[in-house]
């Protein structure tokens, strides 16, 4: 009774995964603001009101280049969205954030009032890696909603398999490590041993603000401020947790499956 | 004359109103307090010259308990003289105490005479918490299976130890600590602006929950209260976090045993109900959502009906994809008397939660000792009888369709108002309280200040502080290869636990 009642069920709900990336991207919740940009143009010379209400003091500012806002350690509150008196910071609504290298995360004047996505990770990797990738993933002191938001594109919703990109239960068999949370100081060892168990050539991509630079924790005496010191991080994935779509962008992205241009329809 | 200060949920009493004991006094206290049917909700030592550090050196050290009468909707307080050294430990009698006395002793340096199993509890210092000596099992047929901390899945860290014989398991021992981040030390002195972001992110998956309980303290403590139209916010956020996480386990229940169509559906489910949550707030798990004072976003009449139509939706195919499960006599099969705990034993250890409901205890804090809007708005308890991994599921079920009542019925009950109300400094010496019944259970913050208003402590209680024992408990004399159904039907959280 319940074999047919699961077939028909099966037959009149048809294929759940998201079309994209062949289709548009599914849309972020309205209050989701997505990446944030920054007009530094805009920012009054006395102001300080974004820096005074930021949590993890991810915005500063510098002699030469006026406000900063780094959004490796962003936690995507909008309290400075709320707080700026010019809008000199405000949400761009879009999901795409992930970058190679950390400097990109920083907002700031001129070309850098957006973030620089991430390109491919060239031609000889793509090569190897990019029609299956097999993934570890280490979760290190974080709040286990990046693991669940990572966990959640195994669904059918999302059905990351289709792209060749599975994780996997042991280091030997992974060609990269995925790393959530800020590395807590017990889970340091087991971070540098699974590492070291992944067989070259192999990448590491870190996904969550905690992973970038201790998020909520970046000040705590008991973890570390992010992945980076520890192993060489090849892809930054930022949110608190990043939305589902923001991951399975970055993943793509590296991998040489969506180009910079390629995905503009999303908007 | 009772020997405690006696409050509800979610209030204070000022510190010099709690009556101090000797630790020998204020532990016969506590015993005979559990034996006449209280628990303890919190138990803890702090620095007794009122400075504001958590890890104390040789100073001396006052211990603090707060018990619930569940029966009696109250809660009381207790705390000793300052002393250092020992104190007798409850542990030997009820059990309960064995986790709370063991912390004391890490974070203190007092030792529990007479604690049968003294070692700490998520140390980091000897490497990692796994280096800590374990249970041994003697026999030359006895072989040990050691799991952890990374784990196979997308998964947090924790270190499992089992003492097996071919696949039987005769004892299992949990290590945890992997995940500590020092939380708890990060909000002393406080509070700090960056503390509801830590609290936030405590345990990810609770965090409505654990912001709730944090900033009612808080607002206790100042002498004010949330607006109505908040707690109202909070509560339906509250069931929205039970939907979601209860959905994904009973799917991740049915794909440990191979059963994918209950899998595959409420995998996609539980996402649909964490894009309520972001419905309300843009975050998939409730960031930013609740703050000391209020709540930041609110649910306007517009969005309240966009919610309840996509809720609707979810419920229904939520309760089918249930049922597949139910009526798949293999699945029942793999689920019934397996990983069993008798309602003693749950009792004994003080367990929360579904897991304590599983067993045929009426305990759920939204019952016993309604604060906020469930002060108005009740939610029956859900119980079933029989303690095993299909009771366990089966009390998730029933909260989901009583979560999705008490959700069709509130959304349209909106108080209206202000969202949010400015936050007076806290008062002096005092003590507060909250309770909230989290998806896992319990979840218990204990807030004192000091001369100045300043946090001397946040001491956190995440529910799976009481229940992981009830999972080594329930793994006893089953299979190796049931663990991971035993584990999902608790899926306890190890950064709740770690702090
Ligand atoms: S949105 Fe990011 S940068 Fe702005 S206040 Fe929040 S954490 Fe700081
Ligand atoms: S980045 Fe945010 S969501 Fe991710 S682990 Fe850290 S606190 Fe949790």
């Amino acid at each position: 009774m319940s074999t047919f009642d699961v077939l028909f069920h099966r037959i009149q709900t048809g294929c759940e995964t998201i079309a994209y990336p062949d289709g548009p991207a599914p849309a972020l919740p309205d209050r989701h603001g997505g990446a944030l940009q920054l007009d530094s143009t805009r920012c009054m010379d006395t102001c300080h009101a974004c820096m005074d209400i930021c949590p993890t003091q991810a915005i500063r500012r510098t002699r030469e280049n006026g406000i900063e806002l780094d959004l490796g350690r962003c936690l995507f509150c909008g309290s400075c969205v709320e707080v700026c008196p010019t809008q000199a910071i405000t949400p761009t609504n879009n999901h795409r954030m992930a970058v190679r290298k950390k400097d990109d995360l920083i907002l700031g004047s001129g070309a850098r009032s957006q973030l620089r996505l991430a390109e491919d990770l060239g031609s000889r990797l793509i090569a190897l890696l990019g029609r299956s990738i097999r993934l570890r993933q280490v979760s290190a002191g974080g709040c286990n909603a990046c693991e669940a938001d990572v966990n959640v594109l195994g669904t059918i919703g999302w059905d990351l398999g289709r792209f060749g990109i599975q994780f996997v239960a042991s280091p030997r068999h992974a060609d990269g490590i995925l790393i959530t949370g800020p590395v807590s100081k017990a889970m340091e060892l087991a971070l540098r041993k699974t590492w070291d168990a992944i067989p070259e050539p192999k990448i590491a991509i870190a996904v969550g603000s905690c992973a970038i630079s201790g998020g909520p924790f970046h000040a705590n005496p008991e973890t570390h401020a992010g992945a980076d010191g520890i192993i060489p991080i090849d892809l930054y994935i930022p949110g608190c947790p990043p939305h589902p779509l923001t991951i399975l962008d970055g993943l793509l992205r590296v991998l040489g499956k969506l180009k910079n241009s390629a995905s503009e329809h999303a908007e | 004359m009772t020997p405690f200060a006696t409050l509800s949920n979610a209030s204070s009493v000022s510190w010099d109103a709690i009556p101090q004991k000797t630790p020998e006094n204020m532990c016969s206290s506590i015993a005979e307090a559990m034996a006449n049917g209280a628990r303890i909700c919190s138990f803890f030592g702090l620095p007794s010259d009122n400075s504001i550090s958590l890890n104390s050196g040789s100073k001396t050290i006052e211990l603090v308990a707060v018990l619930a009468h569940d029966t009696e909707d109250a809660l009381s307080v207790i705390r000793s003289m300052p002393f250092s050294g020992s104190f007798p430990s409850l542990t030997p009698d009820h059990p309960q105490a064995h986790l709370f006395e063991r912390l004391i002793f890490e974070e203190h340096g007092l030792t529990p005479t007479g604690h049968p199993w003294l070692k700490p509890v998520r140390k980091t210092e000897t490497n990692a918490p796994r280096n800590s000596p374990f249970f041994e099992v003697a026999g030359s047929e006895i072989h040990e299976v050691a799991v952890g901390p990374v784990h196979a899945g997308i998964i947090e860290p924790g270190h499992f130890r089992f003492q097996c014989t071919g696949e039987k398991v005769h004892h299992l021992e949990i290590a945890l600590g992997y995940q500590h981040r020092g939380i708890e030390a990060a909000l002393t002195g406080g509070p700090f602006p960056s503390g509801i972001k830590q609290i936030e992110a405590l345990a990810g998956d609770t965090s409505v929950a654990h912001t709730t309980a944090y900033a009612t303290n808080l607002e206790v403590l100042s002498g004010t209260e949330a607006p109505l139209q908040a707690q109202w916010v909070r509560a339906i956020a509250l069931e929205l976090e039970r939907l979601a996480n209860h959905t994904g386990d009973i799917g991740a229940l049915a794909n440990d045993v191979a059963f994918l169509p209950t899998s595959s559906a409420c995998g996609r489910i539980r996402g649909d109900f964490l894009n309520l949550t972001a419905l309300i707030c843009g975050n998939r798990f409730g960031r930013s959502l609740v703050t000391p004072g209020g709540c930041r976003y609110d649910l306007e009449p517009e969005r309240a009906c966009r919610l309840r139509e996509r809720l609707l939706v979810s419920l229904s195919e939520v309760e089918q994809a249930a049922r597949w499960l139910w009526e798949s006599s293999s699945s029942r099969a793999r689920f019934e008397r397996i990983g069993t705990l008798t309602p003693d034993d749950a009792a004994r250890m003080g367990m929360v939660g579904p897991a304590v409901r599983a067993c045929g205890l009426v305990r759920d804090v939204r019952f016993d000792h309604p604060a906020g809007w469930h002060r108005f708005a009740q939610i029956p308890v859900s119980v079933w009888p029989d303690g095993d991994v299909q009771a366990r599921a089966r009390v998730r079920w029933l909260e989901i369709r009583q979560s999705g009542e008490f959700l069709k019925e509130q959304l349209a009950a909106a108080p209206g108002g202000p969202l949010i109300t400015p936050m007076p400094p806290l008062m002096p010496d005092t003590l507060a309280v909250t309770l909230v019944e989290g998806w896992r259970g319990e979840v218990c913050h204990v807030a004192i200040t000091d001369h100045q208003g300043r946090l001397r402590t946040c001491k956190v209680t995440d529910p799976s502080f009481h229940n992981w024992t009830g999972l080594a408990l329930a793994m006893r004399n089953q299979a190796i290869s049931d663990f991971p159904i035993c584990n999902k039907s608790f899926n306890l959280s190890y950064c709740g636990f770690d702090l």
